[in-house]
C-alpha cells in the first residue's frame, strides 16, 4: 500500500509540472496533431474518387497516430525522467524510501496521461478535416493503444538504463533512439515489403504486428487476435529484459557515484 | 549507555586507481551530533553518500538502526533524511508542490500541516507557493533542510548545511537543528568546514584526511591533544600535515 502511495507521489510531482506549464500541454498537443494534419492533407491529395486510395488515406492517418502513440509513450517516460537528472533531483529521490522499480511504475503511469493528452485532440481532429476516425477501429484500437504503449515504456526503460549508465551524453537518445525503428516496424507498409533477409528483425519487434493489425483492420474489418497476441507475447519478453538492464544499470551508478552527480 | 545507532565499520571505496576512503570506523549514538571535518576531497561527501546508501562501498560495512544497509536499506530510509548542496529540488516546482511530494514519499500523514510546521521553524512560510528555480541559493538552502526534517528523521545527514546562509540566517538554523535534536532524539552527521558551527553543535568530532580518519574525540579533547584555542587551528594543523 505504502508503494501504491510513493508511485502516486511521483506522479503527482510530474503531473504539478504539466498542470503549471500552458505551453508544456500545447506542447504534448502540437506535434501529434501538426503531424496528422501534414499527411492528411497528403493522404488527400492522394485520395480520388477510388475506395482503394481512399481506404490507402486513411491508413496512412492511422499509422501516423498509432506511431505518434508509441513515440509519445516513449518521450513521455523518458522525458519525466529526465526532468530528475536536469534538476539533479535523483539523489534526493533515492534516498527517499522510493524503490527503482516504484519509478519506473510511477514513469508508466505519467506517460499514459502524456500519451492521452497528446493523442486525443488530434485524433478527434481528424474526424472533422478529413473524414477519418481512429474511433472506427473499435475495441482494437484499445488493444493497439495497449500495446505501443508498452512499447514505448520498454522503449523507455532502455533509454533510461542507458541514461544512468552513461550520464546526461545519452540524453538525444530519448528523442532519437525510436526513429531507427521506424523502417523496420512496417508503420506506412506491410512487412512483406521490406527485403527478405531483414525481416526477421521487424517480426521481432512488438510494434510490427500493431501496424500490420492496423491494416487488416482497416482493409478487412478484421480484427486478427494473433498479431495482438505476439505483440503482447513480445512485449512481455522485452519488458523483462528491459527491467532487468535497468536494475544492472542502476547498481551500476551505485558503485560508481552515479546517482549523485548524474545532472546538468 | 545510549544505544548506537550507525556502527561503520572498515569502510572504504576505491573508485579505479584512486582511494576517496579508506578503513574508515565509527558509531554514532541517539540524539548524537557528529562532525566530520577534513579539507576538500578528504572524503567527507564520499563517506555520507555510502551512509545513504547512494554509493556502494568496495568494502566494510554499515549498520543503521541495526540493519545491514548492503542487505536492506530500504527498511531504514523513512526513518533518516539529508540535506546537500550537491543535490537539488526540482526547479519548476514550488516550495509547498516540492515538499507535499515528499511529505508523500516518506509517507507523512497530515502533510499540509506539517508543511506549515516545518515552513514556519526555518522562516520560509511566505516561499511557500514560489518555484524552488526562483529562490536565492540561502531560500534554497533552508527549503533543503526543510525537506530533510519532514519525516522527522532519526538520522539525519547535513552536507554543509550552512555554507550560504548570512549570518543571522545561519545561527537561526543551528538553534533549529539543536532544538530539533533536543525534541526529537535525533542524531545527526554534520560534514562541514564552517569550525564554529562544528564548535557549538557537535558533541564528537572525526577529522578526514585523504580518506582516513586522523583522529576523533570530542572537540574540547581535540584542542586539549593538539594545544590549541580554536578547533580551525587543529583543522590547519591535521591538513596541512604540521607536526
Amino acid at each position: 500500500m505504502r508503494s501504491v502511495f510513493r508511485i502516486f507521489a511521483l506522479v503527482v510531482r510530474y503531473f504539478y509540472l504539466i498542470k503549471t506549464s500552458f505551453p508544456r500541454i500545447l506542447e504534448l498537443m502540437y506535434w501529434p496533431t501538426f503531424q496528422m494534419i501534414l499527411w492528411g492533407l497528403i493522404s488527400k491529395h492522394l485520395t480520388n474518387s477510388n475506395d482503394t486510395i481512399i481506404q490507402i488515406g486513411g491508413v496512412l492517418i492511422a499509422g501516423v497516430l498509432l506511431w505518434d502513440i508509441l513515440f509519445r509513450s516513449q518521450l513521455g517516460f523518458s522525458i519525466s525522467f529526465l526532468e530528475e537528472i536536469w534538476s539533479r533531483n535523483l539523489g534526493q529521490l533515492f534516498v527517499s524510501p522510493l524503490k527503482p522499480l516504484e519509478l519506473v511504475l510511477s514513469l508508466m503511469t505519467i506517460s499514459f496521461i502524456r500519451t492521452t493528452i497528446a493523442m486525443i485532440p488530434a485524433a478527434l481532429l481528424a474526424i472533422p478535416l478529413y473524414s477519418f476516425s481512429l474511433f472506427q477501429m473499435g475495441l482494437s484500437l484499445m488493444f493497439f493503444f495497449t500495446s505501443l504503449l508498452m512499447t514505448g515504456w520498454i522503449l523507455g526503460i532502455f533509454i533510461i538504463a542507458a541514461i544512468i549508465r552513461f550520464g546526461v551524453a545519452a540524453e538525444s537518445l530519448a528523442w532519437g533512439a525510436i526513429f531507427t525503428l521506424a523502417p523496420l516496424s512496417a508503420v506506412y507498409y506491410p512487412v512483406e515489403t521490406l527485403p527478405e533477409w531483414i525481416r526477421w528483425l521487424s517480426l521481432s519487434f512488438p510494434q510490427t504486428y500493431v501496424f500490420e493489425g492496423m491494416r487488416e483492420v482497416l482493409f478487412s474489418n478484421n480484427f486478427n487476435s494473433n498479431y495482438f497476441i505476439k505483440s503482447i507475447i513480445l512485449n512481455i519478453i522485452y519488458a523483462i529484459i528491459a527491467v532487468i538492464v535497468f536494475l544492472v544499470s542502476f547498481e551500476g551508478a551505485r558503485k560508481r557515484g552515479g546517482l549523485i552527480n548524474t545532472g546538468e | 549507555m545510549s544505544e548506537n545507532i550507525i556502527e561503520v565499520r572498515n569502510l572504504s571505496k576505491k573508485f579505479r586507481n584512486h582511494h576517496a576512503v579508506k578503513n574508515v570506523s565509527f558509531d554514532l549514538k541517539r540524539g548524537e551530533i557528529k562532525g566530520i571535518l577534513g579539507a576538500n576531497g578528504a572524503g567527507k561527501t564520499t563517506t555520507i553518500t555510502m551512509l545513504l546508501g547512494l554509493l556502494t562501498p568496495t568494502s566494510g560495512s554499515i549498520k543503521i538502526l541495526s540493519t545491514d544497509i548492503s542487505k536492506d536499506r530500504y527498511k531504514i530510509l523513512n526513518k533518516i533524511n539529508f540535506s546537500s548542496p550537491y543535490v537539488d529540488l526540482p526547479k519548476k516546482l514550488t516550495v509547498r508542490q516540492n515538499l507535499y511530494v515528499y511529505g508523500m514519499l516518506y509517507g507523512i500523514k497530515n502533510i499540509n500541516q506539517k508543511i506549515k510546521n516545518v515552513a514556519k521553524e526555518l522562516d520560509f512560510t511566505g516561499l511557500l507557493d514560489i518555484k524552488v528555480g526562483e529562490l536565492s541559493s540561502g531560500q534554497k538552502t533552508r527549503v533543503s533542510l526543510g525537506k530533510a526534517v519532514i519525516n522527522e528523521p532519526e538520522i539525519l545527514f547535513l552536507d554543509e548545511p550552512t555554507a550560504s546562509l548570512d549570518p543571522d540566517t545561519a545561527d537561526r538554523v543551528r538553534t533549529f537543528f539543536e532544538k530539533f535534536c533536543k525534541t526529537h532524539n535525533t542524531a545527526i552527521i554534520l560534514a562541514s568546514h564552517n569550525m564554529e558551527e562544528v564548535t557549538r553543535l557537535c558533541s564528537s568530532v572525526i577529522m578526514m584526511k585523504d580518506g582516513r580518519i586522523t583522529d576523533q574525540g570530542t572537540p574540547n579533547s581535540l584542542l586539549k591533544k593538539y594545544g590549541k584555542k580554536k578547533l580551525e587551528d587543529v583543522f590547519l594543523k591535521i591538513a596541512r600535515g604540521k607536526k
